[in-house]
């Protein structure tokens, strides 16, 4: 097979499979920009990643788990009792992600703040709280090895047709949820007045300090916001692909991408690129070698250090002033 | 104080969730395989004792260890000042001995003799191959590493792409993997030095060019990024690279120069002195590095970037020199891994082994040369002991959890590491009190 012939193929690929590549990159794209809004939110207030943000991301998706498989056991659920249990696994999923995130805040940030710590001591405790995380969850449930979710609602349901390519209920969920998670992620930080705390601090700490926002709180709260919708996003994740320990690098490689893509510390910006980000991952697919899905990978990899270098800024610029 | 105040009570919760954090480290992996002995069978409760923290008797541990935190930290809590006072003279008697130039000759000559001396007072050939592949090739990943964060100020995650990358290169150079080496021509494995340290210095090259213009934290995620695909690459490319089993064949060192004909075999001892060999070449080398013009070209960079270019230095030209050493000696810990093991797999260059050499570096000091070498003996030593010996519930896999910990640990308590370089430490100090009641700066950091 030639190379010619390979590109050749993966184009016939898409045009033939178009839609179905396009539910499945919308319903991976509203997952990243989920996790994207926290990457986005923690850079406003701190001016730094959170590293540790995916495995905020795998606590809920385990979580959820746990939930599920204790209230359904090996049933399969039907009817009121699958919307029940997806709003259920969101509720859960997203606390028990908030609760890692702020306690990776209070270990891992907190002292350094009290002590003015340089950056790079913030990056460091951060990827130790990263891997901290990571392995004791490996060590709880086990490397390398996919653990489902109870089935809230049978596995690969088709909800509707386009065309002639199906539609699963999963991929509406995704996408439902996100853009609901979304737009109340969104509300908050623009329209209260703890979302106008967390502009005020993006913009400038210290000001906002001297007019009375408490800084602590502030970051906890943005924390608590951004994990989440980690978590739920964790928890819808692992529906579809299962959950284990390595799968919060590897999602938070490709958020952290869609937040530099539109713009870190746009909350918007987080939105559009992890759609963005989806939806190339997803049309990647059939150009992947030897149909090795790492590729996908490195393809997203490479985006990653094209924006980087070409507009550090991403799409959409960042609304909270800062440069990188 | 009241033990019953509010602060007391809330020091109990945080000792509590320590205790509880420590439990479930130390305690058995979580299984849905493992039966439940907790008489919580058949009950909702079922499903959460998979955890280890609620099985048998770890309960007990788990209220012991909080509630003994708790009298600690109460008891600290009321006495700080004096256990400082009295705790101060002890911890400076290390400096105060180190401070004379004839106690600091005698204690490296002592070093020097000890090191010359071990394949002599270590009989088992266990303990010499442990010696040899965790200790002593790993300082010189701790040492190369050190270039890049503790000189440098750049944080490298992707260095166990580069240690990747020079061992495949030998694999590939020697012709031991399913690919053929190139034109056909299998090299011998002290050939491949060269040519794996040129290879990884060119790909941390191409990788650093474009990405060292950015901030820390985008350089930290893009490296991070690379070694994840290079681990993904070299364990899925069965084709290339054969896959998971990689090669198990590599050939051992040998050197037929002139007259000279020497093979490294099986026993570790001569693999012990060459080991030695380069990490003396990389100490010297090293040092020398630190106080050349390039070495301090770094520390005004990493002090002050804007005001290092204003007096001429190219900040990406110094950058870029940092992280191709960096790559370079990562990629020939990789040959000399090859060489030494014979075989190679991917699972000796996960993307986690960046971070474990990493704990390297910062338990001893960044950039401190000595203090990297001391403490890569000193981490290298206990998990080589933890990985064969496996006390206190601890797991094959459980390795990173404690680096994570002890990345924390060291962040919180002592960011300069063990044996600190006395310049970076004059650093973190002053950067905190330069930075103190500057909130923005505080929460942001030193924006480059």
């Amino acid at each position: 097979m030639g190379f010619a012939h390979f590109w050749l193929s993966g184009f016939d690929q898409i045009r033939t499979g178009f839609w179905a590549y396009f539910a499945v990159g919308l319903e991976n794209g509203s997952l990243y920009a989920m996790i994207a809004v926290g990457y986005t939110l923690v850079y406003g207030v701190l001016g730094l990643i959170n590293f540790a943000h995916g495995e905020v991301f795998m606590c809920g998706g385990f979580a959820a788990v746990f939930l599920t498989h204790g209230i359904l056991g090996d049933r399969v659920a039907n009817g009121w009792e699958s919307v029940f249990l997806i709003l259920a696994g969101i509720a859960i999923a997203g606390s028990v992600s908030a609760l890692v995130a702020t306690g990776v805040e209070q270990v891992a940030y907190r002292p350094l703040r009290r002590r003015n710590a340089p950056k790079l001591a913030y990056l460091i405790s951060a990827i130790g709280a990263s891997y901290f995380l990571q392995t004791l969850a490996g060590k709880e449930f086990g490397y390398g090895q996919n653990i489902f979710p109870a089935q809230v609602f049978p596995a690969g349901q088709t909800m509707f047709f386009i065309g002639k390519t199906p539609i699963h209920t999963i991929q509406v969920v995704c996408l439902v949820v996100g853009t609901a998670m979304f737009v109340a992620a969104d509300r908050i930080v623009r329209s209260t007045r703890l979302g106008r705390g967390i502009r005020a601090v993006a913009q400038d700490s210290e000001t906002s300090a001297l007019m009375g926002v408490n800084i602590d709180r502030t970051i906890t709260l943005t924390f608590i916001i951004g994990g989440s919708l980690a978590g739920a996003a964790g928890f819808l994740y692992a529906l579809q692909n299962g959950i284990v320990q390595s799968s919060g690098t590897e999602l938070g490689i490709y958020a952290f991408t869609a937040a530099v893509l539109g713009g870190i510390g746009n909350l918007r910006g987080a939105a559009l690129g992890g759609l963005l980000i989806g939806l190339f991952g997803s049309f990647s697919v059939p150009f992947a070698f030897e149909g090795n899905i790492s590729w996908t990978e490195i393809y997203t990899f490479i985006i990653l250090v094209l924006v980087l270098i070409v507009r550090p800024t991403g799409i959409l610029g960042e609304k909270s002033g800062r440069t990188a | 104080m009241n033990l019953l105040s509010r602060s007391s009570l809330k020091r109990l919760l945080a000792a509590l969730l320590l205790a509880g954090v420590v439990t479930l480290m130390t305690g058995a992996p979580g299984g849905y395989g493992v039966p439940a002995y907790t008489g919580l069978h058949g009950s909702f409760l079922e499903r959460v004792s998979y955890f280890g923290l609620f099985r048998t008797q770890r309960w007990f541990l788990f209220l012991t260890l909080g509630i003994i935190a708790w009298l600690v930290s109460t008891y600290y809590q009321r006495h700080s000042l004096t256990i400082r006072r009295r705790l101060e003279p002890v911890m400076a008697i290390p400096t105060q001995v180190m401070q004379r130039r004839t106690n600091r000759w005698v204690l490296i000559g002592l070093v020097v003799i000890v090191t010359i001396f071990i394949p002599k007072l270590v009989h088992q050939q266990f303990w010499m191959y442990l010696i040899v592949e965790q200790i002593g090739v790993w300082i010189l990943l701790a040492l190369g590493l050190n270039v890049v964060v503790g000189f440098a100020g750049l944080l490298d995650l992707g260095f166990a792409a580069f240690y990747a990358i020079g061992a495949y290169a030998t694999a590939w150079f020697t012709g031991v993997l399913p690919t053929p080496a190139p034109f056909n021509h299998p090299i011998p494995t002290l050939w491949c030095i060269p040519i794996g340290v040129g290879l990884a210095m060119v790909f941390g090259i191409i990788l650093g060019i474009p990405t060292l213009r950015l901030r820390g934290d985008y350089l930290a995620i893009v490296t991070l990024g690379f070694a994840l695909i290079i681990d993904d690459f070299v364990g899925t490319q069965s084709g290339l690279t054969g896959g998971g089993e990689g090669s198990l064949t590599v050939p051992k060192f040998a050197v037929h120069v002139g007259p000279v004909h020497y093979t490294w075999g099986i026993s570790p001892t001569p693999y012990y002195y060459l080991c030695f060999l380069f990490v003396v070449i990389f100490l010297i080398a090293f040092t020398a590095l630190e106080y050349s013009r390039v070495g301090r070209a770094w520390v005004a960079i990493r002090e002050d970037e804007v005001a290092a270019e204003s007096i001429g230095i190219n900040p990406l030209k110094y950058k870029v020199m940092a992280f191709a050493v960096g790559a370079a000696s990562g990629g020939f810990g990789g040959v000399l891994t090859a060489g030494l093991i014979g075989n190679i797999n991917p699972t000796l260059f996960q993307y986690q082994v960046s971070v474990n050499v990493l704990i390297l570096v910062i338990f001893g000091g960044m950039g401190s040369i000595w203090g990297v070498a001391i403490g890569a003996i000193i981490v290298q030593f206990v998990t080589s002991y933890l990985d064969n010996y496996q006390p206190w519930g601890y797991q094959l896999n459980d390795l990173y959890m404690y680096i994570g910990a002890l990345l924390i640990i060291m962040m919180i308590f002592r960011p300069a590491g063990i044996l600190p370089s006395r310049r970076r430490q004059r650093e973190i100090q002053s950067f905190e009190v330069d930075h103190e009641g500057h909130l923005d700066e505080v929460l942001t950091g030193d924006e480059p």
